[in-house]
């Protein structure tokens, strides 16, 4: 079995797997039971100045029969006094002192109300803070939440407030509601943050209800823009972390949230940079239980592929994550259909034919449906034949152009070389 | 309304054999379907419903839209749901068929059209009104189809239907527990929606003439089906306890239960003989045999059907063919069978039953049940003049005969030895037939 435990940035837990700030972690009581269930951690529903809550909250992206596939929420930071949850804290920290406790944090933009906030919780024995810089809806409105974080220098100002004070590791958590996120990640930085989380949740309106035109959720026939969440945001959290791994100015650890729902998706996230998970929608879906199969299935695949320590895994493909122009493209790729699997639906045939590159043909077959025959010469190799394909009878199979790997930033300096040297010709 | 509704506790004869499913069951059957392009189902389907348009339509919840697309291609489109092969036809050819998952298909059709029969929503218009005046004789699954169509292209139709009810065998002779006599009679006022007058209680040739009918009519329509189960041409076929298959359901079908006994001999392995088989058991006989001069290969019931004979408790014998009727006093008692052996393929393509010298055996029976098949009407067919074949009427592709005026459809024109007459067929070939009479009476108006 692997060591799946982690250490980030001086914040150790057994696992990777922590639940985010969020209402998995309202109170004690939730988070007791999640550490039970064997969570490595948990980052504490954020905690500030006592807000009231509307009703409803929560909505959900269904699709085809799939439920949540995305979520979206209007609910606040914590509406319990702070005591309550500071005293909760301890017990937990007690009970379960092997694992990571997190106290996530907003609090008005005034330094000595930040300080103050932070003293009064570390004293609860936290392992740590998150500087909640994200929440999209509501807190915003009153200058906190991601009203801070889509600017880079509240950021970097907010966090050396908490810096000053604090005596443990401070993560500042992200909102995506920006154009690029390096910036206020670097900001962070440079105010001290011991490492960055990503993402909060992103602006959002779930739908309109088709027959009363409300907003959904709705409040008393009105809506507002809600975070969105769940599997259907991993690949914009899985971009803005590897963005942010790869940058050298963003040189602290990074803990990653958005649409993990299994170890498969945790293991993504680790190898583009994240040392720590957080869930949150996945366990709203189906509760705490998840995590015996994430923990499970990490350890399964590190042992598959010899790794001893998740550590080893954290940024292991990050290199591989560049800009564009560094891709090489002299490389090319076509479909291959395996005939014995295709089962003759013709959704690869109508996807290339309406939506792509016209290269497959549908040839008489001796008996029953057509064959489906890629011409190789005109595929661009696009993957959409395979992605479409129900069966995954669909290679992507590598041909040779007999030419060097040449990529467009190579192309450019070789096409601005040549041009020196033509004017060369005239000097 | 629905199976569900029409399903009398404790009354086996109406308790539907498909259960009602839930909508949720329904949009996640939708959701299955991967919407292939030029798909097989389609394909195999007589009518060419656009499946996954329809299944696509269940997945959106646009019901109203997808039981348009089903009853556009197939005005039995609700009874077809019911009664199609469809392990045969759409679900067989469906590409997730060789997964062993295929979408059903049949479900889903049963399920849309029952939803717009409990709506009363009115799919289609009548069309713009041409003069022109056709007579379709017959209101089973051709001529009725053929009816539809003819209205929605603005000619003014007239249906002559010899039964008191119209739908044909849908209406009479298919049991309840498979369709109920409201799908098909739903299907039936859809058509007189368009504004098709239906004369019932008239038979062509005895209460009307051909001669007024073709001198009435810019076109005609043969879609008279055929006619009831002919005799065995055995000894004591007279005896009180024989029926015709077809008079047995049509008895039970409008609200009867005949006396069955407690013994049942079904003489043919036909859908009707399964029917009748299953019908009597359900009536309360204690066994029900079905007797078959051939074997189960050559049987012409769906294999669908014939699992659910099994599942009924139905016996299936093979090889014996009925030689002598037992009665007792006028009242049957028992059946003479012979066995037979198969030899070389007749003219149907099937191996030719001969008898087995020397085997004959009886059996008792309270009750014999013959569906053999159904005769031809060939006195009709021939005082319309139009060319035949031992009364089969002899079309072209587009269901022309050789009198330019008179089409026809259904089962009148099914050939023998080619399976079993479908409702989708008949069904289909009343489309085409329509579609033909257009044509003939829109060029005659050009001149």
């Amino acid at each position: 079995m692997a060591d799946l435990s982690i250490n980030l940035a001086g914040i150790r837990s057994p696992n990777p797997f922590w639940l985010a700030s969020a209402p998995p972690t309202n109170s004690g009581y939730q988070v007791m039971r999640a550490f039970e269930a064997g969570w490595g951690g948990a980052v504490w529903k954020t905690l500030g100045d006592p807000i009231v809550n509307v009703s409803s909250r929560f909505a959900a992206l269904h699709w085809r029969g799939s439920r949540m596939v995305g979520m979206n929420n209007i609910e606040l930071i914590t509406d319990r006094p702070l005591e309550d949850n500071l005293r909760e804290i301890r017990e937990v920290k007690k009970a379960f002192p092997d694992r990571a406790v997190i106290a996530s944090l907003m609090m008005e933009p005034k330094k000595h109300r930040w300080q103050e906030l932070v003293k009064r919780v570390q004293d609860a024995g936290v392992d740590g803070f998150e500087l909640n810089f994200g929440c999209p809806h509501g807190m915003s409105e009153r200058g906190m939440g991601s009203a801070v974080g889509q600017v880079p220098e509240y950021v970097e100002q907010t966090t050396s407030w908490v810096a000053e004070v604090a005596e443990v590791p401070v993560i500042v958590k992200l909102t995506p509601n920006i154009t690029d996120i390096r910036y206020t990640a670097r900001a962070a930085v440079r105010g001290g943050a011991d490492a960055v989380s990503m993402i909060n949740t992103i602006n959002s309106l779930m739908g309109v209800d088709l027959d009363t035109w409300y907003p959904i959720p709705h409040v008393d026939g009105k809506g507002a823009h809600g975070g969105y969440c769940g599997p259907a945001v991993k690949p914009i959290a899985l971009h803005m972390v590897a963005d942010c791994a790869r940058d050298p100015q963003v040189s602290v650890p990074i803990s990653g949230i958005g649409g993990i729902s299994t170890w498969r998706d945790a293991a993504e996230f680790i190898l583009m940079g994240a040392t720590s998970v957080q869930v949150c929608t996945a366990v709203m879906h189906h509760g705490f239980r998840i995590v015996e199969d994430m923990i499970d299935g990490l350890n399964r695949y590190l042992d598959e592929k010899g790794i001893s320590s998740v550590m080893e895994l954290v940024g292991r493909a990050v290199h591989r994550y560049v800009d564009w122009g560094d891709l090489n493209l002299e490389y090319k790729v076509v479909a291959r259909i395996d005939q014995e699997k295709c089962i003759r639906c013709n959704k690869c045939y109508i996807a290339c034919e309406d939506a792509a590159h016209q290269c497959i043909d549908r040839v008489e077959a001796d008996a029953g449906q057509p064959l489906l025959v890629v011409n190789e010469k005109e595929c661009v190799g696009c993957n959409l034949c395979s992605m479409v394909c129900p069966v995954d009878c669909i290679d992507m199979v590598r041909v040779e152009t007999g030419r060097p790997p040449q990529t467009w930033r190579e192309r450019q300096m070789q096409q601005a070389g040549d041009q020196i040297v033509q004017l060369s010709d005239y000097v | 309304m629905s199976d569900s509704t029409t399903a009398w506790a404790g009354n086996r004869l109406q308790e539907s054999i498909h259960r009602p499913l839930s909508e949720w069951e329904v949009v996640h059957e939708a959701h299955r379907c991967l919407y292939c392009y030029d798909a097989p189902c389609t394909k195999a389907c007589p009518t060419h419903i656009d499946v996954p348009s329809f299944i696509q339509k269940i997945s959106t919840g646009n019901f109203a839209g997808s039981a348009r697309v089903i009853m556009e291609a197939n005005p039995m489109g609700a009874s077809c749901a019911r009664v199609c092969p469809t392990e045969e036809l759409c679900e067989g050819a469906c590409v997730l068929d060789r997964e062993g998952v295929p979408i059903r298909i049949g479900d889903l059709q049963r399920y849309v059209t029952d939803w717009i029969r409990d709506r009363g929503i009115d799919l289609f218009d009548r069309g713009m009104p041409t003069g022109r005046r056709v007579a379709v004789i017959g209101a089973g699954p051709a001529g009725l189809s053929a009816a539809r169509e003819l209205a929605r292209f603005g000619h003014e139709v007239t249906i002559y239907e010899a039964k008191p009810r119209a739908g044909g065998l849908n209406t009479h002779g298919i049991v309840p527990f498979r369709l109920p006599p409201g799908v098909a009679l739903w299907e039936v006022e859809q058509v007189e929606r368009l504004g098709v007058v239906i004369h019932t209680g008239v038979r062509v040739g005895v209460d009307l003439s051909v001669e007024e009918i073709l001198h009435k009519y810019e076109a005609v329509i043969l879609a008279f089906g055929m006619g009831g189960v002919p005799r065995l041409g055995v000894s004591g076929e007279e005896s009180d306890g024989v029926w015709d298959a077809l008079e047995f359901i049509e008895r039970v079908k409008e609200g009867g239960e005949p006396e069955v006994g407690r013994r049942v001999a079904v003489i043919g392995a036909g859908n009707t003989a399964v029917d009748a088989a299953t019908c009597a058991l359900r009536l309360g006989a204690e066994s029900v045999t079905i007797y078959y001069r051939r074997t189960e290969k050559e049987m012409t019931a769906y294999p669908s059907e014939y699992a659910f004979a099994k599942s009924e408790g139905v016996e299936f014998r093979w090889l014996c063919m009925p030689v002598r009727i037992l009665d007792d006093g006028g009242r049957v008692c028992g059946v003479e069978f012979v066995r037979m052996r198969l030899d070389e393929p007749d003219d149907s393509g099937r191996r030719r039953p001969v008898p087995v010298p020397g085997s004959e055996f009886t059996v008792k029976a309270d009750t014999v049940i013959r569906a053999i098949g159904q005769s031809r009407r060939v006195e009709l067919v021939e005082r319309f003049g139009i060319d035949h074949d031992n009364g089969v009427i002899r079309v072209d592709d587009r269901m022309r005969t050789s009198h330019p005026k008179i089409f026809a459809a259904g089962d009148c024109v099914f050939e023998r030895g080619k399976g079993e007459a479908m409702v989708v067929d008949a069904a289909e070939q009343g489309k085409k037939a329509a579609a033909a009479v257009h044509e003939f009476l829109m060029s005659e108006n050009r001149r």
